[in-house]
């Protein structure tokens, strides 16, 4: 599972935009993320400019 | 409910050009952005090139236009320097923020509706219309028109909402972190600065973007799939470099870029597609204002044309396709390579290339003298031999 840290978030959206399953939103200021469609790619993870997802565990 | 023409969802450049086109043409035209202030936060290193302003019509004000710059000094990993210079201004570095109320402020001015804090939250077709359904403080509305273009940037979710995919794939996208930093020195404030090699922000390039003597952008795109983050790349160019580590941030920023081409298709029944969301960004430096704002046009000049035929099938719609295409395509696919061939290079090729290279020759290659393009190609291949292969892959 991914785990979102929305206090390191700019909230620009970059991880949106590479979500293959739209379970992520941007909110203005924060990022919806619907764990439900999660496939766990990571592909947020390695997107986010400032590391606001990390693989759990890690 | 209300019902409009066109709706626009989200107010960046595109869709406030978008906006402005179709006011302009008397449409009954509805543009929604989720944010709560047109033009924040910003997630662009705010250079815009003169040819554009000429293009899309634009009068530099220095309220948005804030640096004139003259050219571009390019630096190689080992720190040699490239210096291309024009006698006149060649573009501007821009403050997105004043630049996009100003967008906002023209559009408004020819009756284009704008409302801010309206997110989408979801969108579907209902017979020949779309509805549009989102909150606004909470409170949810509810609209629907007889087209949407979804100019909802990189984060766009209105396409996909409607069937067509948007997503961008990690190898097509570069991630990006920027500061506004002030208080700090740097030569040459009158061009753009260009700092590249796989240390400093592998595939892509450190940018200085001047706004002032002592105040520039300082940002980095690199890969998208890289497992280090932009900002670590940042940190790390910045803190090797006292003129800049003792300055002040004032301003942080991100976002991701789609640098890997652009869709084939940007269009359904009802649905044009531009800006970020459609991928229109220049493959080569990531820069997408210009390019947004001339898709937007087009889209916009179509929907008109869809509107007078009531004809809103993404078989008309497809006319953007073909007339942005034909506006853009090769070039971009020109410019795609070129990415292509230059996220191979290593270091030491680079640096061949900058050793090989003066800023004159750059003007002559980008002008197009094929015989200056011929002789530097001689030049180098005699030089580095192992990076005639990589122009060959690039080029398949």
């Amino acid at each position: 599972m991914v785990k979102y840290n929305q206090e390191k978030c700019l909230y620009c959206g970059g991880c949106v935009s590479v979500c293959p399953v739209m379970a992520l939103e941007l909110m203005e200021t924060y990022i919806k993320y619907d764990a439900k469609k999660c496939i766990n790619c990571n592909s947020c993870v390695k997107i986010c400019p400032v590391g606001a997802f990390m693989v759990e565990g890690r | 409910m209300e019902n409009y023409d066109v709706i626009i969802v989200g107010c960046g450049p595109a869709g406030l050009r978008a906006a402005k086109v179709l006011a302009e043409n008397k449409i009954n035209v509805l543009a929604l952005d989720k944010k709560q202030e047109i033009g924040v936060p910003v997630r662009c290193g705010e250079g815009l090139g003169l040819g554009w302003f000429k293009r899309l019509n634009l009068k530099p004000n220095s309220a948005w236009a804030v640096q004139p710059i003259k050219g571009a000094a390019l630096y190689s990993p080992t720190g040699k320097k490239v210096e291309i210079r024009f006698e006149e201004v060649s573009g501007y570095i821009l403050e997105r923020r004043m630049f996009e109320k100003y967008l906002a402020r023209e559009a408004a001015l020819k009756g284009a509706c704008i409302k801010v804090k309206h997110h989408v939250l979801d969108v579907k077709r209902k017979g020949s219309k779309v509805e549009v359904f989102g909150k606004y403080l909470g409170d949810e509305f509810k609209y629907s028109a007889n087209i949407i273009i979804a100019a909802d940037g990189v984060d766009s979710l209105t396409a996909r909402r409607l069937g067509l995919n948007t997503t961008n794939k990690l190898v097509d996208i570069d991630s990006g972190f920027q500061y506004e930093m002030a208080g700090i020195d740097f030569e040459d404030p009158d061009l753009i600065h260009l700092y590249f090699g796989n240390e400093v922000a592998p595939r892509g390039y450190v940018w200085l973007f001047p706004k002032g003597d002592h105040e520039a952008n300082v940002g980095v795109g690199i890969a998208g799939y890289r497992e280090e983050t932009a900002k670590y790349y940042l940190d790390k160019f910045i803190s090797s470099r006292e003129s800049l580590a003792k300055g002040s941030i004032i301003h942080i920023n991100s976002g991701a870029v789609p640098v890997g081409g652009f869709l084939d298709n940007m269009v359904l029944d009802n649905l044009l597609v531009c800006g970020d969301a459609a991928h229109q960004v220049d493959p080569t430096h990531g820069g997408g204002i210009g390019l947004s704002m001339e898709a937007a046009t087009i889209a916009a000049e179509v929907a008109v044309e869809a509107i007078k035929k009531v004809d809103y099938s993404q078989k008309f719609l497809s006319r953007y396709n073909k007339l942005w295409y034909e506006k853009r395509g090769n070039a971009l696919k020109q410019r795609l390579k070129a990415r292509i061939f230059m996220e191979q290079l290593t270091d030491d090729e680079f640096d061949a290339i900058a050793d090989n290279l003066s800023g004159e020759d750059i003007l002559k290659l980008a002008g197009g003298e094929l015989s200056e393009k011929a002789k530097f190609m001689a030049r180098l291949l005699i030089k580095k031999p192992s990076i005639a292969g990589k122009i060959a892959k690039s080029l398949r």
